[in-house]
């Protein structure tokens, strides 16, 4: 194992704190370097399907709850503050503000998460979800709008997505300009799940990353001279919080120039 | 005798061979506990090494049985569905469990460390997890091979991978999401280390071909892994939720999947060659006796490959569908790729030239290496040549050309590398005899099996099928032959190496007279590799100079009756 032969800090197989910590920021940049070409692939996945059907993407777009994306992004913007505050705490040695800047990143995280979660719920009590949930959400709505006119107030608890797709259709052939195919609707949302839902999980890894530094913290193993243990979580959490930035336009805010919400 | 002034090296005394430590990496600590928590990196090589015999073993079990049943136009002993499930699992175990970690898992981490002087890697404890996280990956996919299998052939094309195999498929490509990971942490630490442990003196213009080789191949497994990584991830996605993104119901493109599957796979197969590249580099200056020839072109033409390696995977898609002009550039990128690979061989050719040249196992192997590499490299570019590959597209022709690479390149050049290395990492010496028996062996076999296939492909035989017109019976016969000579060619340094361990005479420190640091630590090496710190004083072939990189002098060279082989009574010999 690392049993240390020189100090506490510096581990044996390397000469001496400068060299470590040179390597370990090197190494999480590089790991960076893996998320970013991780994330990429989806990226491409998705320009691909925006540029071959931008219109359903900008009707299922504009069904997502945005209010609830722009409280996520303040929250993690402000996490990424306070990590950086949490460095600066480690390296003056001040524990107490460590660890204070700490917990508060874990909390506005957490937060990010929970109202993610809230807003899963949403969609998935919406139906918005596509398989089998959106064809009979969607199905029910063909058949609802086909029986009566546009302007009746009462859907009969059908979602506000599905008439307002199925009125779009409404004695449309799928070749004609403005038919928005509800299978490409549903690709989107291929998108949505599974782009969320791997940021999500990378946001837990980050907490799981900000408890380990706290209970570092806690134990005294975090003096001055190895605050780098700090400023490299805070460069996987600044990852991820950017990575957030480019999803938060792509998958919210493509639809918003389009009539919806 | 000359004054101080006159060739100061050459007069230096050989240094005494160092004395053999009590304590090794090997005997410093026994019983399996203290190899399976061993942050060693040499430990943590042989951990794979034993684990890559074991899934080699498994694939080129697959590889006889589907050998086996091209015997007959019929299907000799596998039902159709067998076949598929028997290829694949072919394609799966060798591609994934054995060539992409190879060389880099276990020579990469047993001699990087060495090789620049350092103690250990940059971060010990992620190369364990590597390998538990690669054990965990191997499990799910020989699980998956094992119990039903994959049908769908390694490369997992949906829509059939994603809504029609009723097979393995979400288990086999689940791990090969996991080993994805293995090595991408592999690369990581060897990149970091290269970086930032190498010893006072060794500059990158000093390191040895084969550090510039890995440090190449580490680049393509950060940049490339992630992108397949997510591919699999989005396959998965498709087959458990029954909704994805490259379901055509949906507007999906299956295309995207190949685009994304060969961003990756692609470029994969320089993961797996130029690893390769780097040993033969080692090899061919020791037993030439020589420095290498343009030691810039070849250590650049590595980082070469590696980036143009990533501009060329759309021509595994010019049959598929893709536009014309993309299909003309990738063709024209392809090409490209050739030339830092040619670059290479005229560079190891012009090493050989009025060298002292030995043949020595290490070299035999790396002498068929040369040979076959080019074969297989110069029949790429018949594929990469737009009109020729509408004729030779999905054949036995991209068969042999991929196995010519693969094995004649890649699984020979591992072979070299472990028979040069060998000494250093047991400390014993193996058969001469039955090792280059061996190297000829598997060379004959080799050409027999793969050159019927350029033919088969060449009059039109598709790659994959169980069942072919009665005229390609002979070939077929002949292939099958040849993999059976082939396959007796791998067994025996099974033997012959297991038996040296227990029999093989005492390596010394530096049996080849070979010029890496590597060779200045005792055989086995210490714990901490050096009992010193390396300062490096000299360039890492100095043959003509005879001194090796801490500017000592050599010892003797082997000569082709070589002192130091193994004796005639321990029954192998």
């Amino acid at each position: 194992m690392s049993a240390s032969t020189h100090s506490s800090v510096l581990k044996h197989h390397f000469d001496n704190l400068e060299q470590q910590h040179s390597a370990e920021k090197l190494g999480m940049w590089m790991f960076l370097v893996t998320e970013v070409l991780f994330f990429s692939g989806l990226f491409v996945a998705y320009t691909v399907y925006r540029h071959f059907y931008p219109a359903e993407f900008a009707f299922a777009s504009s069904h997502l709850v945005l209010w609830i994306a722009g409280v996520n992004t303040a929250l993690l913007i402000t996490s990424s503050l306070t990590m950086t505050l949490a460095i600066r705490a480690a390296q003056l040695g001040k524990r107490s503000d460590l660890m204070r800047w700490l917990v508060v990143s874990f909390a506005l995280g957490a937060g990010f998460m929970g109202f993610k979660a809230f807003e899963y719920y949403t969609d998935i009590h919406e139906q918005f979800v596509p398989g089998s949930m959106f064809q009979t959400e969607y199905a029910r709505a063909v058949e609802h709008v086909a029986h009566h006119s546009a302007a009746a107030g009462d859907h009969g608890g059908i979602q506000h997505w599905a008439i307002e797709l199925a009125e779009n259709n409404k004695g449309k052939d799928p070749n004609s300009e403005g038919y928005i195919f509800p299978e490409r609707v549903q690709l989107f949302l291929c998108f949505y799940y599974i782009m969320t839902g791997i940021h999500g999980i990378h946001i837990i890894a980050g907490l799981g990353c900000i408890v380990w530094l706290m209970l570092l913290t806690k134990c005294d193993k975090i003096p001055p001279q190895r605050y780098a243990t700090v400023e490299i979580v805070s460069l996987y959490w600044h990852l991820v919080d950017m990575i957030w930035l480019f999803l938060m336009p792509l998958l919210y805010l493509v639809g918003t120039g389009v009539k919806g919400h | 005798m000359s004054t101080a002034y006159a060739e100061p090296q050459t007069i230096a005394p050989v240094p005494p061979e160092p004395e053999a430590p009590p304590r090794n990496y090997l005997n410093n600590g026994y019983g399996i506990l203290s190899w399976l928590l061993t942050v060693d990196h040499k430990r943590i090589g042989i951990l794979y090494l034993v684990s890559l015999t074991a899934f080699f073993t498994v694939g080129g079990i697959a590889a006889g049985l589907v050998r086996l049943n091209l015997l007959s136009p019929d299907g000799a002993i596998l039902t159709e569905d067998q076949y598929n499930r028997m290829f694949t699992a072919h394609g799966v175990v060798m591609l994934f469990l054995f060539l992409i970690p190879s060389i880099p898992a276990v020579m990469g981490n047993f001699f990087i460390p060495m090789m620049i002087g350092a103690k250990d890697l940059a971060f010990p404890k992620l190369n364990l997890a590597s390998w538990y996280v690669f054990m965990i990956g191997a499990g799910f996919m020989v699980w998956a091979v094992l119990a039903g299998g994959i049908d769908t052939g390694w490369t997992l094309y949906p829509p059939y991978s994603s809504r029609f195999s009723h097979t393995n498929v979400t288990p086999g490509a689940f791990g090969a999401f996991i080993t994805g990971f293995s090595s991408i942490m592999t690369g990581l630490n060897i990149m970091a280390t290269i970086h930032k442990m190498r010893a006072p003196g060794m500059t990158w213009g000093r390191m040895p071909l084969f550090c510039w080789a890995l440090y190449a191949t580490s680049f393509i497994q950060l940049l490339g892994t992630p992108v397949v990584a997510i591919t699999l991830v989005l396959l998965m996605v498709e087959r458990v939720a029954g909704v994805g993104v490259f379901d055509p119901a949906m507007g999906g493109d299956p295309l995207l999947f190949q685009h994304l599957f060969w961003f990756y796979s692609h470029p994969a197969v320089y993961i797996m060659i130029v690893p390769g590249m780097g040993v033969i580099s080692e090899i061919i200056t020791c037993f030439s006796r020589k420095n290498i020839f343009g030691y810039k072109a070849v250590a650049w033409s590595s980082v070469g490959i590696a980036v143009v390696g990533f501009l060329v995977w759309s021509h595994h898609m010019f049959v598929a569908g893709i536009s014309y002009y993309s299909a003309l550039l990738f063709s024209f990128l392809t090409m490209l790729v050739a030339v830092p690979s040619a670059i290479k061989v005229f560079n190891w050719t012009a090493t050989l030239y009025r060298g002292s040249i030995t043949f020595q196992a290490p070299m035999l192997f790396t002498l068929a290496f040369l040979v076959l590499f080019t074969v297989g490299g110069v029949t790429g570019l018949f594929l990469a040549t737009l009109g020729t590959d509408i004729h030779l597209h999905d054949t036995y022709f991209v068969v042999a050309h991929f196995h010519f690479v693969m094995v004649g390149g890649m699984v020979l050049a591992y072979m070299a590398a472990i028979h040069f290395w060998w000494p250093k990492m047991t400390g014993r010496m193996y058969s001469d005899f039955w090792s280059r028996a061996s190297a000829t062996v598997i060379f004959v076999g080799f050409f027999l099996t793969f050159v019927p296939q350029f033919v088969l492909g060449y009059h039109g035989m598709p790659r994959r099928y169980p069942n072919y017109p009665a005229e390609f019976q002979v070939y077929n016969i002949l292939s099958t032959a040849g993999a059976s000579i082939l396959g007796l060619g791998y067994l025996m340094p099974g033997i012959y190496l297991t038996l040296s361990l227990f029999f093989g005479e005492k390596a010394p420190a530096n049996p080849w007279s070979a010029t890496g640091l590597e060779w200045a630590s005792p055989s086995p090496p210490h714990v901490f590799n050096f009992e010193f710190v390396p300062v490096v004083k000299c360039g890492p072939y100095e043959y003509s100079l005879n001194v090796d990189q801490l500017g000592r002098t050599l010892p003797e060279p082997p000569g082709p009756m070589a002192p130091n082989t193994l004796k005639e009574t321990n029954g192998v010999g």
